[in-house]
């Protein structure tokens, strides 16, 4: 396990990049790309990757959003397992992704501009080798830096997606405020059992107002019945500032955290919990009512994990993989089934029949996720 | 401890299995309710032989029913679970784990695949009865398994009845698995986990749990009380009369080779308003069904096994077993010799939100052809029957059951060949 620490020095590298390139407000470096980056020009309708082979080793995209939507530019090995992505690239805006991609083979560029759906995608080749992974501990622990690689960079997401939100609450902005708040969540609710792994920033941040007495009632949920219910209270503000200094802590923390190949198994079958009490039921945003913006986060971070340790799966058991991309598949089919614009139906505009079939779903893809844990230790 | 005992049942019943192979299931399981009667907990049925156990085996005392629909997977999926489910059913009937030592000693990081709340629990007599609904061979006009032309004539949708207040939710389903046992945890531990073994293919549509068999099946059985505090079941067809089981019950020279020697099963939800029935006078309780309540003796006189003497009339002239009693109606004689083996339970499911018990019975018969047998009784009922005042049909299904599950076989292979 060794490589554990090159790989937390690999992301905190990422971070450092992420947030340069997320405060950066000035024209597009673009253009031929410096020290033999590979430039991506993003636009509403075209993703033009300006190199697609890439030696075996780091490697450094710089995307350009040329277009009027924000984007994403993701890169995917096989099963859409993504090694590395760039999320809310703003129009106008460049950022820079750097990846890790230790063995050779047939890759995937996607740009998503509006930040949905399948995304703009070209193939990408990657030659050599530059660490062979022959050990199953060296896979393990790429497993695991690619999964701290997607939450730092989900995590990063959410703090300014939570600033954006937090902004509209506190200039009385109701309707903006609404329309951001699923939004921020997705990035929650992605990674969720990380975040959920500090107790005490969990009941701060996602709390539900069934607590203990005495408990005081903050966070998202408390926000959400402000401003779906109750119409904002002398206290929003307060609220609003406690909720982005809890989610910036959550940054601080999650910078330092170092998990196991098993807990990443876990997460990614506790995401599927979640999904199974919280959302199907519509409890979890009672008040809004935006309960399958969350569900599909819950899946998206189930997936990640999973994807993250799909080379040691498909060496130890090659027929899981094939089942787990077959059902999350049918899980992401249905869920598109109940899109509306860029989001979705709101829980109450489900029938039982709705939910019933999405918890048919989510059962007969959990029940195998719940191997994989014990797949990747055997 | 109980891990070693479990396996002796396991080798046990291996030579169980083995003796009964095709053909011999019959002579096996007459051995097995002569030497040891329903009262011995521990008993093993034999799970395979020439028609599935749960039918004729002597009723035990609870039920767990599951129907299931079919959600998703296509034939060779079907087929596999079928598979899966016959092996893990032949296990657990032996009172064995759902896989080997699959609820112990297993990698730590890994849900067991036996949860273990049978564990150190006899066989108890658990039997499990599979059966397919008229919706796995078209659904919606559409033949998801290209079993269409499998479907048997006798196999279609029931029509409503009189008074039907049928639930979707409680009704129907594409598969159906009837877990009875002597133990309400040893059955509920087999539906569990063959749901669980189904899940991506398979989900729950609706599930009852039954408590106290409502019929006995057996001569070697006293007859049962429901929960309106009759005797039901007296005239039952028994396990001891080949010939009219041959006759009622099991399907020979039907429409389709591999429904020979299988039957079908009828399943309702039969509502009761207890609470009614309660304040109903004992003469009263007595005319509806048709019997005194004590002795179980037909109103036209005599001892509980007493033919019903339905031409009887009392001294002011009117029949002594009443025109609308329950009896008079469900009976062979009115209904030009029909009849159905029943293997109903009694079930309490909570509250029905407005102060009462939400109780019932739980019909469920084998018969041939349930178009030739249920269907006229049910519309005799439904139209006429006393009872009617007292009960509802909340829920309702129709299931094919294959034929025993011979040597190398498993559930519905039938339906594959």
């Amino acid at each position: 396990m060794s490589r554990r620490t090159s790989a937390v020095t690999v992301c905190a590298g990422i971070a450092a990049v992420a947030l340069a390139g997320c405060t950066s407000t000035a024209a597009p470096q673009a253009g031929t790309g410096e020290d033999g980056a590979i430039t991506v020009t993003a636009s509403d309708t075209a993703c033009e990757v300006s190199r697609t082979e890439a030696p075996a080793g780091t490697i450094t995209f710089s995307v350009t959003n040329t277009g009027s939507k924000v984007t994403e530019f993701y890169l995917y090995a096989t099963g859409d397992r993504i090694m590395g992505e760039v999320e809310n690239i703003g129009p106008g805006i460049t950022r820079q992704l750097i990846v890790e991609v230790p063995d050779g083979g047939d890759y995937t560029t996607a740009c998503k501009p509006g930040m949905v759906g399948n995304g703009i995608r070209g193939a990408f080749t990657v030659t050599g080798t530059a660490q062979r992974s022959t050990d199953a501990d060296a896979k393990l622990a790429e497993a695991v830096a690619g999964y701290q690689r997607y939450v730092t960079s989900q995590v990063e997401t959410l703090v300014v997606k939570t600033q954006e939100f937090v902004d509209a609450v506190k200039a009385g902005d109701v309707e903006q405020a609404k329309a951001l708040y699923p939004i921020s969540r997705t990035y929650w609710e992605r990674v969720e059992p990380v975040a959920e792994s500090f107790g005490d920033l969990d009941p701060k941040v996602d709390g539900r107002d069934d607590g203990e007495p005495g408990v005081p009632f903050t966070g998202y949920h408390r926000l959400e019945k402000d401003l779906w219910v109750d119409g904002l209270q002398p206290d929003s503000n307060e609220m609003a500032d406690n909720l982005l200094a809890d989610i910036k802590e959550l940054q601080a923390r999650v910078a330092t955290i170092e998990l196991t190949p098993v807990q990443l198994a876990n997460g990614a079958k506790e995401l599927l919990d979640e999904v199974a009490t919280g959302k199907i039921t519509g409890e979890e945003d009672r008040y809004s009512h935006t309960d399958l913006y969350d569900f599909k986060a819950n899946v998206e971070g189930s997936q990640a994990a999973v994807a993250a340790l799909r080379p040691v799966l498909d060496e130890k058991d090659p027929s899981l993989g094939p089942v787990l991309d077959q059902r999350f598949a049918a899980v992401m089919t249905l869920l598109e089934g109940y899109r509306v614009g860029d989001g979705f139906k709101l829980y109450t505009e489900l029938t039982e029949d709705d939910t019933k079939k999405m918890a048919e779903a989510i059962d007969a893809l959990a029940e195998p996720i719940s191997q994989v844990a014990g797949v990747v230790t055997a | 401890m109980s891990g070693l005992s479990r396996r002796r049942l396991l080798g046990a019943a291996g030579m169980g299995v083995t003796l009964a192979g095709a053909g011999v299931a019959a002579a096996a399981y007459s051995a097995t309710t002569a030497t040891a009667p329903a009262s011995s907990p521990a008993d093993v049925v034999p799970f395979r032989g020439t028609h599935q156990a749960g039918i004729v085996t002597p009723a035990q005392d609870r039920l767990h029913f599951v129907a299931l629909d079919v959600v998703d997977g296509d034939r060779a999926a079907l087929q596999r679970l079928f598979q899966k489910w016959t092996t893990a059913a032949e296990r657990m009937t032996v009172g064995a784990e759902v896989t080997p030592g699959g609820a112990l000693n297993r990698n730590p990081d890994a849900p067991p695949d036996d949860n273990g709340e049978a564990l150190g629990l006899p066989a108890s007599q658990l039997t499990l009865t599979f059966g397919v609904g008229p919706g796995l061979f078209e659904k919606d006009g559409v033949d998801r398994f290209g079993l269409a032309a499998k479907r048997p004539a006798a196999l279609r949708d029931l029509p409503s009845f009189t008074g039907d207040d049928l639930d979707p939710a409680l009704s129907g389903g594409d598969v159906c698995i009837q877990a009875c046992a002597n133990d309400p945890q040893v059955a509920v531990h087999a539906i569990r986990h063959l749901v669980r073994m189904g899940m991506g293919v398979t989900a729950v549509r609706w599930s009852q749990l039954g408590f106290g068999r409502t019929s006995s099946t057996s001569t070697a059985q006293s007859t049962p009380r429901n929960l309106f505090g009759f005797k039901d079941g007296t005239n039952n067809i028994k396990a001891e009369e080949p010939d009219e089981l041959a006759r009622h019950v099991w399907v020979s020279g039907g429409d389709q080779p591999w429904m020979e020697g299988g039957t079908y099963l009828v399943a309702r939800r039969i509502r009761m308003h207890i609470e009614v029935w309660d304040r109903t006078s004992l003469r009263e309780q007595e005319a509806v069904i048709g019997r005194d309540k004590g002795e179980g003796a037909p109103l036209s006189g005599g001892t509980e096994f007493d033919p019903a003497d339905y031409s009887a009339v009392g001294e002011d002239g009117k029949p002594l077993i009443p025109l609308d009693s329950h009896i008079r109606l469900a009976s062979a004689e009115s209904l030009g010799g029909v009849k159905i083996l029943r293997r109903g339970y009694n079930f309490v499911d909570g509250t029905d939100g407005h102060g009462h018990l939400n109780a019932g019975l739980f019909f469920i018969a084998f018969m041939r052809d349930p178009f030739a047998q249920f269907v006229p009784m049910q519309s005799a009922l439904a139209n006429n029957d006393a009872l009617m005042d007292y009960i509802e049909h909340t829920g309702s299904a129709v299931f094919a059951v294959p034929p025993g599950v011979g040597e190398d076989g498993y559930w519905g292979e039938g339906l594959f060949a």
